[in-house]
């Protein structure tokens, strides 16, 4: 080989000949490999890859098309969310914790929430209607969650009609996300002692409206997908790990339950009252790819079914306070939606700047310093639509976090690409990391 | 655990505010009496039972927010964790990884290592606490028995430089590899850029004025 290829050039190495391959230029590595003896190829797919699922890099042996060794590089989105918040206020620390796991903001900011308020000890003080909104947008979520990974996880097995069918629906559950929190991602919706703001004037109606447009349309990407010969043959089998493995390496989530066990946070260890909704722990025994797959798709109609319960109680919950009584911890959460944004509502400043002084004093240390939280460690944990979020606070008694930590889902189930991946063929891998549903986000933090 | 002194962060200015003299001690729980209540009695019989050295080698039982610790001497880390996750009336099949904290002025015991573990037999969480010595920051490896704490093991390797030993392969996770320092140290600073705004200058946020 005397050609130069733009796209293909080789260099020598220590370790053998290394190629570089960024286009399509097949061809000539063919005719260049196919001269060497080595049987033995390390691919490096990533971390700027189309079906890696963001920035992931993965470090492929193979022999032939297949896999012999598959390692995980991560790190590339790595953005010291834990240590910034140390330097801010537990409540400045959900507008951190929300860009974690960028797919599932509301399970992020929730189970960072519940540790705080765990942590002051008034778990029980929280206002129902606040619990019940928590639930219904952590639903909402999941459901928008779902439909990412359903719809990207079609796509980089190369069906792409299901994408365009399931982004529809998920714009539909971030406009119900834009309509109360004022955003569509990263919300910061959730804060220590309730949530922001109340669902605003008509937003029931919009919300029930749109159960029922997401109700019906779902049933397209069933028809799609569940019973097509090809994702069948593509996903059955693929990224096989069974209930011995989930346990060893840590599996939660749709993983888990893909193995048979019923495992679900929502049941076993009920927050934000889920003990007070009747729903299904979906499960599945294909251990596969096909398997996860089914259990999201089932998954959404749980997701509804609990959102109309809890549209039911916020019906009955009309009026009912969304933020904890206690000023000191309520009132940095206590917002409203004026013409120029998110902010405090019109009494609030018309009460500190005309009526009160000790008002004022108290708004601005609570404003500057924030509220103290006694010293101790918790661990709270959040079912997420990839698994148990684990969050361990600690705190020294100050305003700020001593080191908050996420247990994050996709983090851990990442580890299990190789035990999924390895003696399978090429292609699968791109089915086994779509199964795996990592958001990158929430594995570097 | 820590001492915080005068407020609003100001330091060696001549304060009027008499906020100035302000010492603010916190500490931590401390280990708790029998009964702890609920099922945390039957766990620590039953590991009583089961691992004979408990009184030797479980520093501390502290139960706090309705969450049990224990504090188990570094060097036995393996053997009570394997009991823990062995006995069949213990059956803790789950660990959900491991998490480093850094408490400089606990000296002798300046980095701590916390394990949430997970009974999906019985439905019981504990958490498993161990400490090391900044000078010699070792800790046995519980890959063995959970092949899902490698990953979290490498992470708090990177962030506290916590060494693991036995661990297949210690490297860096999410830092690169030739980074130097371990960055959720409390000594080691955030960083940031100040930022100028209309001619004023904002410093990095770990050196702004605290108000605490």
């Amino acid at each position: 080989m005397t050609t130069h290829d733009p796209y293909a050039s080789a260099r020598e190495t220590t370790e053998g000949r290394v190629y570089s391959v960024t286009g399509n230029d097949w061809d000539s590595l063919v005719t260049e490999i196919g001269a060497t003896k080595e049987e033995r190829v390390v691919v490096n797919m990533g971390p700027q890859h189309p079906s890696t699922h963001g920035v992931l890099r993965l470090i492929l042996e193979l022999e032939g098309e297949t896999v012999t060794e598959a390692r995980a590089g991560i790190g590339y989105l790595h953005t010291g969310i834990e240590k910034n918040t140390e330097y801010r206020t537990w409540t400045q620390g959900v507008t951190f914790v929300t860009r974690m796991d960028y797919l599932a903001p509301i399970f992020n900011e929730t189970a960072y929430c519940l540790g705080i308020e765990k942590l002051l000890g008034v778990t029980n003080e929280i206002p129902e209607r606040a619990s019940v909104i928590r639930v219904m947008m952590m639903e909402f979520n999941r459901i928008s969650s779902h439909m990412v990974a359903l719809g990207t996880g079609a796509l980089e097995l190369g069906a792409l009609s299901p994408m365009i069918f399931a982004f529809r629906e998920r714009e539909k559950v971030l406009d119900i996300f834009e309509m109360i929190s004022g955003l569509r991602m990263n919300m910061a919706y959730v804060r220590p002692g309730g949530v922001s703001q109340d669902i605003p004037e008509g937003g029931m109606a919009k919300i029930r409206q749109t159960v029922k447009e997401l109700r019906h349309n779902f049933k397209d990407n069933a028809k799609l997908l569940i019973g097509n010969t090809i994702w069948m043959k593509r996903t059955q089998g693929v990224g096989y790990l069974d209930l011995a493995g989930c346990i060893t390496l840590g599996v939660t989530g749709p993983i888990l339950r893909a193995t048979g066990m019923p495992w679900d946070l929502r049941k076993s260890e009920p927050y934000c009252g889920y003990e007070n909704y009747d729903f299904d722990v979906i499960t599945n025994d294909g251990c596969d790819t096909y398997g996860r797959f089914l259990i999201k798709m089932d998954e959404l109609e749980q997701s509804l079914r609990i959102i109309e319960q809890a549209c039911d109680k916020l019906d009955k919950l009309d009026g009912a306070p969304v933020v904890i009584a206690d000023k000191k911890l309520g009132s940095p959460a206590d917002l409203k939606v004026g013409a120029d944004g998110l902010g405090n509502s019109e009494e609030h400043i018309a009460h500190i700047m005309g009526q009160s002084m000790e008002a004022l004093i108290h708004h601005f240390k609570i404003s500057t310093e924030g509220f103290r939280v006694p010293a101790g460690q918790v661990y709270t944990t959040v079912e997420s639509p990839r698994g148990e979020t684990g969050v361990h606070l600690i705190s020294d008694g100050g305003t700020r976090p001593y080191r908050v930590h996420f247990r994050e889902p996709s983090f851990n189930n990442l580890q299990s690409l190789a035990a999924m991946c390895e003696g399978s063929m090429i292609a699968d891998v791109v089915a086994a990391v779509a199964s795996i549903d990592p958001v990158m986000g929430g594995v570097d933090r | 655990m820590t001492e915080e002194h005068g407020a609003f962060g100001a330091q060696g200015t001549g304060d009027t505010s008499g906020f100035g003299g302000l010492v603010r001690t916190s500490t931590h729980p401390g280990s708790t009496e029998r009964p702890y209540g609920g099922y945390f009695d039957e766990i620590t019989d039953e590991l009583e039972r089961a691992y004979p050295e408990f009184a030797e080698d479980i520093e501390r039982v502290v139960i706090d927010r309705g969450e049990l610790t224990l504090h188990v001497k570094a060097d036995r880390l393996v053997h009570v964790a394997q009991v823990l996750r062995d006995n069949p009336a213990l059956r803790f099949e789950l660990c959900l990884g491991v998490n480093g904290a850094h408490y400089p002025d606990d000296l002798g015991r300046e980095l701590h290592c916390v394990y949430p573990l997970l009974s999906m037999t019985f439905n019981r969480r504990i958490r498993i606490e161990v400490s090391v010595p900044d000078s010699y920051p070792h800790l046995p490896s519980l890959v063995e028995l959970w092949a899902g704490n490698n990953w979290h093991e490498r992470e708090t390797f990177d962030m506290f430089g916590i060494i693991f030993d036995g661990h297949p392969g210690l490297t860096r996770i999410l830092m690169p590899d030739d980074w130097i320092g371990h960055p959720q140290r409390k000594d080691y600073p955030l960083g940031g850029i100040p930022v100028e705004y209309k001619g004023a200058t904002i410093p990095p946020p770990s050196e702004r004025r605290s108000y605490r």
